[in-house]
């Protein structure tokens, strides 16, 4: 904060004399009566943050609800994997950004849009530790269970979903981080409310203060959003997290 | 005693052949062990007792033989009957499940296999724990809580609330420091004598192997097959003071001996196929 506000008011260099400093900012955050119209006091701020909020919920659920299911099964059946993995592979590579188009072209409007971009990031992301954590499971875990004689059912609901439970919980906290990241993207290509939509918005109206506000905004729902992911995970791997010292 | 668990292993020879080179881990292995009994197999690393073992459980097949359990037929180069709970393992390394605490651990079997119902399982479990290890005190804490021998002990009962025909233990005190072995193997001769299960036992100790065992099978090394069955006739129960019995010692040095001629066979192949 220091070196930012020293970099802003007491250095000579343009670069950074057109930024405003974490003070200002700051006042126009609480503002009631903001300079650029956006401040903790304006309905409008409240609107983009829902806007964000939404698309990234969406998205993170239908990543989940998608890709945890197709991870395991491409962890756990060999033969799935090697259809459903070199298709994944082959879509993996291409940016988000780059679906924007199609995605425009696919779907009608442009919310539709921009949460399949957002949802592809979060869906490879989900997919593939799920993949990692049924993978990670030792195969002892998978014959022991047959020998007390479980099924392939118990085996899925015993073994593979609670053994991978921790991987899978670590990939949708990365999931939830590259998701805010592509929604951010997608916001400024293609949407006319969102976090992504005014920053890019308060650039071209040079309001850079809300440039400021936005991307805090952001860091501030991001990281409650991870962190709420991983006190759930804590709660859903509590043996984990008991396993730590021996009697 | 359910008067059960004669197993019968039947010119079994086991090839595997990774990157088209084949290696013959066993050959023509035969050997009988019968019910009730404790049988132990050592022999140098890497000679098939594991492949063996794996077979039993219902893990692999064999490249040809068979493997029998009671008069049935369990393994073949065509069949495979899947393992169950009348053959339960106990792992090298442990395999309590570490998301179920301990008393789900033991109850898990008669649950799955539709025998009881979650809280006469539980409550079998609970019973069971205490009365053989008197360690009714751990039902509730996660396997990553307890200490690696009360692990042991744990999957032990985990594997005997399914009253298998036979117990096949994977080297499980392999890891164990001296103190915590003597006591396993106190408790091991205690499970043994009250549920005369029959328990294949694979060690590289042979001091561990006498002690606890009835028939005491070296292997060759690979292409691993049966050289000798050692009967051990010290009298049951065992003690641990008979170590240091001159019968013991003799035991010993005839299984040293045996074992000792093998690992020195596996070790100039070794040397030759570095050279």
């Amino acid at each position: 904060m220091f070196l930012w506000f020293g970099l802003v008011r007491w250095t000579p260099f343009p670069a950074f004399n057109r930024l405003p400093d974490p003070l200002t900012v700051f006042l126009e955050w609480i503002s009631p009566d903001p300079d650029y119209g956006i401040s903790i006091f304006t309905p409008d701020y409240y609107l983009h943050i829902v806007y964000s909020t939404y698309r990234v919920t969406v998205s993170f659920m239908l990543a989940l609800i998608l890709g945890i299911p197709l991870g395991i099964m491409m962890g756990w059946k060999a033969n799935f994997n090697a259809y459903a993995g070199a298709l994944l592979d082959f879509l993996r590579p291409i940016p988000p950004l780059a679906w924007v188009p199609i995605a425009i072209l696919i779907f009608p409007g442009d919310e539709p849009a921009v949460i399949f971009v957002t949802f592809l990031v979060a869906f490879f992301a989900t997919t593939l530790n799920t993949l990692l954590g049924v993978r990670s499971i030792d195969l002892d875990y998978f014959r022991a269970a047959e020998c007390l004689g479980a099924r392939p059912k118990d085996i899925l609901k015993d073994v593979i979903i609670p053994g991978a439970m921790p991987t899978i919980f670590t990939g949708l906290q990365i999931a939830m981080g590259a998701a805010w990241f592509s929604l951010v993207a997608g916001e400024m290509i293609a949407a006319q409310y969102g976090l992504g939509f005014m920053i890019l918005e308060s650039y071209n109206l040079i309001q850079y203060p809300t440039i400021i506000i936005m991307m805090a905004t952001l860091g501030i729902i991001g990281y409650a959003s991870s962190a709420l992911i991983r006190g759930l995970g804590n709660k859903m791997v509590r043996w984990r997290e008991e396993s730590t010292g021996l009697i | 005693m359910n008067g059960l668990g004669e197993i019968s292993v039947r010119g079994v020879q086991k090839i595997y052949d990774p990157l088209g080179s084949p290696i013959h881990a066993l050959e023509a292995c035969s050997c009988d062990i019968p019910a009730g009994k404790f049988v132990a197999m050592v022999g140098p690393s890497g000679c098939g007792k594991s492949t063996l073992l794996n077979m039993i459980a219902g893990f692999d097949m064999p490249t040809s033989g068979t493997i029998s359990l009671d008069g049935e037929l369990l393994v073949d180069q065509q069949t495979r009957s899947r393992p169950g709970s009348d053959r339960v393992v106990v792992f090298q390394n442990g395999a309590l499940f570490p998301w179920k605490t301990v008393v789900e651990n033991i109850a898990y079997g008669p649950i799955v296999q539709g025998r009881l119902n979650r809280a006469e399982a539980e409550e079998k479990a609970l019973d069971l724990l205490e009365e053989t290890a008197g360690l009714g005190r751990i039902a509730n804490f996660f396997p990553g809580q307890i200490s690696s021998g009360m692990q042991r002990r744990v999957e032990i009962i985990r594997a005997l609330i399914n009253n298998p025909r036979v117990l096949l233990l994977d080297e499980p005190f392999r890891a164990m420091d001296t103190v915590s072995k003597s006591t396993m193997h106190e408790y091991l001769l205690d499970i043994h004598y009250r549920f005369q299960t029959t328990i294949l036992l694979i060690t590289h100790d042979l001091a561990e192997a006498i002690l606890l065992a009835d028939i005491v099978l070296v292997m060759t090394t690979r292409p691993g097959t049966i050289k000798l069955g050692i009967e051990v006739d010290l009298q049951r129960p065992r003690l641990k003071a008979m170590v240091v019995s001159d019968r013991f010692i003799e035991l010993q040095r005839e299984a040293i001996a045996a074992v000792h001629e093998e690992a020195r066979k596996a070790f100039e192949r070794g040397e030759k196929e570095l050279a």
